[in-house]
């Protein structure tokens, strides 16, 4: 069971929102999926981005892909400490492994995302 | 067929595995009105005939010239131990080190060919091998476009002609070009003019993505890399330097000037000259632009015994996996020619690449003093280190006539740079450690004799110079 | 294979000592470098490694020992096509007439090998049915990027400028979409069909007024021919597009099939893969490309031409204004082409057929036997290569692809071509090539079913595999989040000491 609080993406990105700001990251399925992760590129911050738009990318030793915003909004921080130690994304996707925050120009967008349950049950069907 | 093992007896054993009688049942799913008829190839020929046949095309080239053409491809002394290695078939029948585990000897030697060509050019990064000096200057321009986001590159006139034309086909795709001129005259004439540089990165609204100058330069000049470089950057470009290895033993390497990007012609480091190829494009950078290279990197890591072991690494920036957004499509390389320069490095030594550097030098200068007693002194009056120009009353006439005197009399400048009027009449000439004493005494002599007889028809070289246009020898 | 310590082999720049080697050429005058400023010169001498030169070829023969190679065994790594390198080309190569003529030297002095280039740009055009052909592109990846680009010219040079999209399969190899976008063009994927080949719905479907172009491999990349070729080469043209063709399966159709006359407009050629010259541990190649009549102006320049006295010349720059120019300095790499033309004149024609014939029967012969343990997902005879998957392996037995590679590799095989393409869960690519024998077939179908049998009885053995590598297998997670991608001498380490 994934976290309960959280919003998802069928991207598999995961969202934490408080008020008008928010925290995003890659689920624990994502990041088991692409295996050792070695890379992520972010973007600065106060950059613009739109929902569903790709905001970075991601890469393991043998794959890549690209990151998904769950909401618009401008960068309000990116995780420096994943340049140094990306595996901190396959050791803690949803705490230490988290990538933006995001200042949200559209919170209401949230209602488009999955909750737990619908993104357990993404994973579920494969 | 040469080289095939099947009897009949196999293809019949084969056959009737599949169940089928004949081979031509597993092209039945090419459509009929796409099959094609016969192939109208001459052949085949025995081993013995066709050994024959490619002595005599090779034959047909002369190469026996005194040879003082350099223009990017430069004739060395290669010991005999390079090519011996690298005909064993273990180096040469492997492909690309997918399976490390059994690739250990092709990754290592890479992973010691970037170390030693780090060494050479004082910077952090080079990449597993390109195709050639031009390819690895354009990949050097593409990647100044990725990490400034910027689209708008400034290349010197004083770059290989071809290098420039390279750049210019891979900017096909919607990315920006502009020459920076040369210098006209003066002390600093041939070189990359700063004023020029300065005027083109000023310009606030095409803001400057990468500066590209040569060390030495196309006309064996030396560039003031070290200005160009603080100009590129004072506009927040990235500054790429164009070298010669050879060189980079005894001179400034483009890490000690500021360069962020190397790029150059390995082809001096023990490969021969081959009409064209295979050589070997040097691509290295800083640090910072680890990611932005394009090309195969090989690390050192360890197995799962904890023993040190090597690898092909950060592979998500290339086109097999990366695919539309990849750094490059570049798949196959140039790794038996990284070898080459490796193998050449570790047995010429440190020493030894500063001997076979000076040497060039000082054959050089030797060949400058004959030539301008000859009568053909020096174009610029820049320092050079082993190639130069010179001034020559109808060069390519000249170049022509000094065949048929055994001399290969370097190249005529006006045929690769036409749109340079202060090089109509000039020959762009080298000499390098195997240079001898005696080529350089026959090319003056030779030179003597023809600018004499060309004086005495002073009325005739006019006519002739419209001959010697005729296409064969225009052909460049 | 010396082992010393923890590692294989230690390198150069540990094996150096200073004052060691030199000599090869003599000395320099003292003031051979008076003359250059001082601003210019190096101060720091490069610390290259200090050896002489029996550690040398001690160094380099033992490193030799530890690499796999079509010399030491077979190499089925489907889509490299790794056939047996004939031993003619190399001496052919280092001829001292071809190997030390200058790229520049005057065309009157290197008939030679212009004639060789001449009649090699005719061969390959027959091979293809293309009317002409570049020799320029140094390798495949290259002469995908010339293609495309004399595309770009082609509809630029008829005032077509809104094409901006490439449509490729989804089994296409990586360079095609990378080309693309190198080129300037944005990369449409189409998927393929459940039978493999080009699903010409959804292809025409993509097609419109925006493609410039559809690269397409034939055969596939999962060895098959595309039978629905002709109509799909006549959707393309209808909706005003060229067709590329990616040649690097060419050694399945010699002599069977000629993209030219079909109707591709432009293709390249492997010569490292089709016609035989070494793959040098990852290069050189070499990619001609060959294109039909619409597309000539646009070749890269110079090509060779033959003049009316029978002799041969390079074209000059500004002969064919609408070229695209040049992808690398000088003519293309010429040691490779000597080889590729040794390899053509000991075939000739019919020996050229028979290549592909064999090609194709061995891969049938093997495909068959590997079918014995292994799933084929596409059961209808393949071209020179096939694909075989593990899928009903790893679900049973938890064994991947990945793992039966590497036992591959101790019952002493280079392991085929893994997960691609990428279309084909747990695939492998095997491609046998015509130089492998009948016997070489049988016993690494063998190993491969025993090796399916000990995923079954012994998963544990296969999924560490390698056990008799010179290595076992390596932390690629720690070599790509710290790259170590250069040697750095250690503190208090022997530099080259001063002149």
């Amino acid at each position: 069971m994934v976290p309960s609080d959280l919003r998802y993406t069928k991207d598999h990105e995961w969202v934490r929102v408080d008020g008008d700001e928010a925290t995003v990251g890659i689920t624990e399925y994502a990041a088991g999926q692409l295996g050792d992760i070695v890379f992520v590129e972010l973007p600065e911050v106060g950059r613009e981005v739109a929902q569903f738009a790709a905001f970075g990318v991601v890469e393991s030793v043998k794959a890549v892909s690209d990151l998904f915003a769950p909401l618009s909004g401008s960068v309000a921080a990116a995780n420096d400490a994943l340049t140094g130690a990306p595996e901190l994304v396959n050791g803690d996707p949803y705490g230490e492994g988290w990538m933006l925050k995001l200042t949200l120009s559209t919170p209401a967008e949230v209602d488009e995302l999955l909750d737990a349950t619908a993104y357990d049950a993404l994973i579920a069907a494969g | 067929m040469p080289y095939g093992p099947h009897t009949a007896g196999d293809r019949e054993r084969m056959l009737a595995t599949l169940g089928i009688d004949s081979v031509d049942r597993l092209f039945d799913d090419i459509p009929e009105a796409l099959r094609a008829g016969r192939l109208d190839l001459p052949g085949p020929e025995p081993e013995l005939e066709l050994a024959g046949r490619l002595q005599a095309l090779a034959g047909r080239n002369r190469t026996d010239l005194a040879s003082f053409l350099g223009a990017g491809v430069y004739r060395h002394w290669t010991p005999a131990n390079v090519d011996q290695l690298l005909l064993r078939g273990e180096w040469y029948t492997a492909y690309t080190p997918y399976q490390p585990e059994i690739s250990q000897g092709t990754l290592q030697s890479i992973y010691e060919y970037e170390s030693l060509l780090a060494e050479l050019v004082d910077l952090d990064v080079v990449s597993a091998s390109h195709y050639d000096g031009a390819a690895a200057t354009a990949e050097a321009g593409l990647m100044t476009c990725r990490a400034t986001r910027r689209e708008r590159v400034l290349v010197s006139k004083a770059i290989h002609p071809h290098y420039r034309q390279t750049l210019a086909a891979y900017f096909g795709g919607g990315l920006e070009l502009e020459e920076i001129p040369l210098v006209a005259d003066g002390d600093a004439a041939g070189t990359t003019d700063l004023a020029a540089l300065e005027r083109l990165l000023g310009d606030a609204g095409r803001p400057v993505a990468g500066v590209i100058a040569g060390q030495p330069n196309f006309f064996g000049l030396l560039e003031p890399m070290a200005e160009i470089g603080r100009l590129a950057h004072g506009a927040g470009a990235l500054f790429v330097s164009v070298i010669e290895p050879v060189s980079l033993a005894v001179l400034a390497p483009p890490g000690a000037y500021g360069a962020d990007i190397a790029a150059g012609e390995g082809q001096p480091l023990g490969i021969s000259p081959q009409y064209g190829g295979p050589y070997l494009g040097i691509l290295a950078s800083t640090d910072a632009l680890v990611r932005q290279i394009p090309g195969r990197l090989v690390g050192m890591t360890t197995d799962v015994k904890g023993r040190r072991a090597y690898v092909m690494t950060l592979r998500a920036r290339e086109q097999d996996i990366r695919r539309d957004k990849a750094a490059s499509n570049i798949c196959t390389n140039q790794a038996l020619l990284a070898l080459a320069a490796s193998i050449y490095l570790a047995t010429i030594g440190p020493h030894g690449l500063r001997d076979v550097a000076a040497q060039g030098a000082a054959r050089a200068a030797r060949l400058a003093e004959a030539l301008a007693d000859a009568g053909a002194p020096r174009v610029h009056p820049g320092p050079y280190l082993n190639e130069f120009a010179v001034r020559v009353p109808d060069a390519r006439g000249v170049h022509r006539r000094l065949l048929d005197r055994g001399v290969l009399a370097g190249l005529v400048l006006a045929d690769i740079v036409p749109d340079e009027p202060s090089l109509a009449d000039a020959l762009l000439v080298c000499a390098t450690e195997v240079t001898t004493d005696a080529e350089i005494a026959q090319f003056a002599a030779a030179l003597k004799a023809e600018l004499r007889e060309s004086a005495g028809q002073v009325g005739a070289v006019a006519a002739g110079r419209a001959a010697d246009a005729g296409p064969v020898e225009a052909a460049r | 294979m010396t082992v010393v310590g923890d590692q294989l082999q230690p390198t150069l720049f540990e094996r150096s000592r200073p004052g060691r080697g030199g000599d090869k050429i003599p000395h320099p005058p003292k003031d051979a470098l008076d003359r250059i400023p001082a601003d210019a010169r190096r101060v720091t001498p490069p610390a290259l490694p200090e050896l002489n030169e029996p550690e040398v070829v001690r160094h380099y023969v033992n490193l030799s020992q530890l690499n796999y190679a079509i010399d030491t065994g077979f190499y089925p790594l489907g889509s490299c096509t790794m056939k047996f390198n004939p031993k003619l080309n190399e001496w052919a190569a280092r001829l001292p007439g071809f190997a030390t003529l200058h790229p520049l030297a005057p065309d009157a002095i290197a008939q030679g090998t212009l004639q060789l280039l001449f009649e090699l740009e005719e061969w390959l055009a027959e091979i293809s049915g293309m009317r002409a052909v570049t020799l320029q592109p140094a390798a495949g990846a290259q002469g995908e990027l010339t293609g495309i680009l004399m595309i770009r010219a082609y509809h630029r040079s008829r005032g077509d400028t809104e094409r901006d999209e490439v449509l490729v399969p989804d089994s296409s190899h990586g360079t095609n979409p990378a080309t693309a976008s190198m080129a300037g063009f944005r990369t449409i994927t189409v998927p393929s069909a459940p039978d493999g080949g080009v699903d010409l719905d959804k292809f025409q479907a993509a097609l419109g007024p925006r493609t410039a172009a559809v690269m397409i491999t034939n055969p596939s990349t999962l060895g098959l021919f595309e039978e629905r070729i002709g109509q799909l080469l006549e959707l393309v043209h209808a909706a005003g597009a060229l067709a590329y063709m990616d040649g690097a399966n060419l050694n399945a159709i010699l002599g069977r099939f000629k993209p030219g006359e079909a109707g591709f407009d432009v293709m390249h050629f492997n010569v490292h893969k089709t016609f035989s010259t070494p793959h040098g541990g990852g290069g050189p190649g070499a990619g001609p490309v060959g294109v039909g009549e619409r597309l000539i102006p646009f070749l890269p320049t110079p090509r060779v031409l033959r003049s009316d006295d029978g002799s041969y010349r390079l074209e000059t720059i500004d002969e064919r204004p609408e070229s695209i120019g040049r992808l690398r300095s000088f003519v293309g790499n010429t040691g490779v082409l000597v080889r590729a033309y040794a390899y053509l004149r000991a075939h000739g024609g019919t020996g050229l057929r028979q290549v592909s014939d064999d090609a194709v029967l061995a891969a049938n012969y093997l495909r068959k036997r590997v079918g014995e343990a292994y799933d084929i997902p596409f059961d209808r005879p393949c071209k020179h290569e096939f694909v075989a998957s593990a899928a009903g392996i790893k679900k049973r037995t938890g064994v991947r692809t990945l793992d039966i590679a590497k036992r591959l590799i101790d019952h002493g095989y280079h392991p085929p071509t893994i997960y691609f393409p990428l279309t084909v869960e747990e695939g492998m690519l095997i491609e046998p090539t015509e130089t492998e024998s009948i016997e070489t077939l049988d016993a690494f179908a063998d190993a491969l079913i025993a090796i399916a049998h000990e995923c079954e009885t012994d998963p544990d053995l296969v999924k560490s595999a390698p056990h008799d590598a010179p290595v076992g297998r390596l932390d690629e997670a720690t070599a790509a989040r710290q790259p170590n991608l250069r040697w750095r001498p250690m503190a208090g380490a022997e530099m080259p000491c001063p002149d």
